[in-house]
């Protein structure tokens, strides 16, 4: 056991100890700007619809997958027809899945970032492994900084896995040549969900 | 042999050999770099997040123990199993040992340069078990049989003709086919069969949170996910240095990883791991390996705050034109050359001295790591421990004994004007290093101290 060595040997050898900064004056006052979201988002590679009705994702995303044959949505209302019992399996039997379609709690406006958990995915692999991927998020729920999300959504953790995700996969790794759709979704679409009032 | 490599400058030579794929390298790396510039910029706090991220990282380093043992603890209560690994060796053999109890001969791993400073996959080939790696950029120097030569960017040194041939060999694709769009899907389909077979996946770690055991893998591809979600067993290998204090602390990290790293906002994914999903193991390996002897060196403990952007790779002059395998270190480049030399002094006796000591590379970093005053201060530690080169230490035997005296040194300049004058082929050879790519300059006919005297009196 090298528990007790590794352990004895950074404590003889650690600087004394000095303050955490404080981080306060990173915060914003106020919500985030959506617009400036979707900005990041389509640099990123990803697409911003606004909608006012969840009845408007159907028709949106026919047009931008019209092939898109096997759909999940993790709510019924994003997609009625969607698959169902879709949770029995270990997230293999999301390997020929066409679309994802899940909420997103919270978008960052300095980075196009949205936070999931498996809170709400139940499946950790899904985003992932979905070919395209698509997220809904309320305008309401964009925020300024990773600071004011971590502060003031995400300060203590929920579930055991969450990520944010900004933009579709990709990699540069071929000659710095910019690919969409290394492991990951391939796109990813972003509904910004304004409720009429 | 006295090392088991050629040294810096000798592979360097051996990189330049071709001046026009240098001249590719260089540039492309630069454009990295640009883009890390037009980010930065664009953020008004920036200095302000640099100092607040090294900061942190300095509570860090005084806190150590304590953080470490809060991390085990909470991830524990999350339902992982912890490990710590003294030294590569215990770290491969623990590993092994997870892999052996599942039964696997084959399985997919995400980046990681901790395994590759332990040289996990060759110790598990001797073993007959079959690493994959998943990263696109480690996945083409893997099947080249090379490793990476840059932490972020694992195969900037190739072209993407070698890569062509190098997937038509070993994945089937058309002869001749060297489009970076096409390669990329062929390796999608080809790595996506190997995530649904794999039931164990490894993953690197960016940051371990000691508030709440969680751990942040931050990745563009999505490769750490595709396998840490699919498996039965999940292993996380990370060096002790990765722990930050509270969740919080990540707000600072994750805005300034990937702006110095590739000038993105954010990688496309920052995945939060903390418990196990169900019917799932997590295994956390958390390695030493010289850690804590660094620790312990004041003039170079600031290297373990290094969040591994290689935002000093892309900027250094020397390691864009002698290209990151010259440093025949897992961690190439200005930081490689700070770290390696406390891993093995003799072995990486040369690093330190690959650079031109411009700074650069301490004014790009993200946690102000003072990397150019620790190359200068290995060099002194390396000399005075008789690690370096017999020519180096003659020379610099000399220049001790002609710059100490007045007087010897006044009569050796005198020497060295009227030769460079009388016979300039004396120096302008290529025995003479400093004649490599360029002309000797002409001599003057005096020297500064009786140019002083004689115009100072004007």
């Amino acid at each position: 056991m090298s528990r007790e060595s590794i352990l004895a040997a950074i404590k003889n050898n650690q600087p004394e100890q000095q303050a955490l900064p404080d981080l306060n004056a990173f915060r914003r006052t106020g919500p985030g700007d959506p617009a400036a979201f979707r900005k990041v988002v389509e640099t990123l590679g990803g697409q911003v619809f606004g909608i006012s009705s969840y009845t408007e994702i159907q028709p949106l995303m026919a047009e931008h997958l019209p092939d898109a044959r096997k759909i999940v949505a993790i709510q019924e209302q994003y997609w009625p027809g969607a698959l169902t019992e879709w949770e029995a399996g270990d997230g293999r039997q999301f390997e020929d899945v066409d679309l994802a379609i899940i909420p997103g709690q919270f978008g960052v406006a300095e980075n196009g970032a949205i936070w999931i958990t498996d809170i709400e995915i139940k499946e950790r692999v899904l985003p992932f492994i979905t070919q395209h991927l698509a997220i809904v998020v309320s305008s309401q729920d964009i925020l300024p900084t990773m600071h004011d999300a971590y502060e003031e959504r995400i300060a203590r953790p929920e579930g055991g896995f969450g990520v944010f995700i900004a933009g579709p996969s990709k990699t540069a790794d071929i000659e710095q040549s910019l690919v969409l759709g290394a492991h990951g979704a391939k796109s990813l679409t972003v509904f910004l969900y304004t409720p009429k009032s | 042999m006295e090392h088991q490599h050629k040294e810096h400058s000798v592979l360097a030579e051996e990189f330049n050999a071709d001046e026009a794929r240098v001249n590719w390298h260089d540039e492309t790396l630069w454009w990295v770099r640009q883009k890390r510039d037009k980010m930065a910029w664009s953020i008004p706090e920036w200095e302000d997040l640099r100092e607040a991220a090294s900061r942190i990282k300095h509570n860090v380093l005084g806190n150590l123990h304590d953080y470490l043992l809060e991390f085990e603890r909470n991830a524990q209560a999350n339902g992982a199993v912890v490990h710590w690994a003294a030294d590569a060796a215990e770290h491969n053999k623990i590993v092994l040992q997870l892999l052996q109890e599942q039964g696997v001969k084959r399985m997919v791993k995400s980046k990681s340069m901790l395994t590759e400073e332990c040289h996990l996959n060759p110790y598990l080939a001797e073993h007959g078990i079959e690493v994959i790696d998943t990263d696109l950029g480690e996945r083409i120097v893997q099947l080249a049989k090379e490793p990476p030569s840059h932490i972020v960017l694992p195969c900037i040194h190739k072209k993407k003709e070698e890569i062509g041939d190098l997937f038509h060999e070993h994945l089937g694709t058309p002869a001749g086919n060297a489009d970076p769009k096409f390669l990329t899907a062929a390796a999608r389909q080809h790595l996506r069969a190997e995530f649904i077979q794999s039931r164990v996946a490894i993953t690197g770690v960016n940051f371990a949170v000691a508030e709440t055991g969680e751990m942040v893998v931050c990745t563009n591809e999505g490769n750490a996910d595709m396998g840490a979600h699919l498996a039965d067993v999940h292993i996380a290998c990370m060096g002790i240095e990765k722990i930050i204090p509270q969740r919080k602390h990540l707000g600072v990290f994750l805005r300034l990883l990937a702006r110095s790293a590739t000038g993105q906002p954010i990688t496309t994914y920052s995945s939060h791991f903390r418990a196990p999903k169900k019917g799932q193991q997590l295994h956390i390996v958390l390695v030493d390996n010289g850690r804590s002897r660094q620790l312990g060196r004041e003039d170079f403990r600031n290297s373990l705050k290094c969040i591994r952007c290689g935002a000093c790779m892309n900027t250094c002059p020397v390691y864009r034109r002698s290209g990151g395998h010259s440093y025949h270190n897992a961690i190439a480049g200005p930081i490689g050359a700070i770290l390696a030399p406390n891993l093995d002094m003799k072995e990486y006796a040369d690093l330190p001295f690959a650079s031109t000591l411009c700074g650069s590379c301490s004014n790009v970093c993200p946690v102000k790591i003072d990397i150019h005053q620790q190359l200068y201060k290995w060099r002194q530690v390396i000399t005075q421990e008789g690690y370096t080169k017999k020519t180096k230490a003659a020379g610099m035997h000399a220049m001790n004994i002609v710059l100490s005296k007045p007087g010897l040194y006044k009569t050796a300049g005198g020497v060295g004007r009227w030769v460079m004058r009388t016979f300039p082929a004396v120096v302008n050879n290529g025995l003479n290093p400093w004649f490599k790519q360029r002309e000797m300059p002409e001599a003057p006919k005096a020297s500064f101290a009786d140019w002083y005297k004689k115009n100072r009196k004007q």
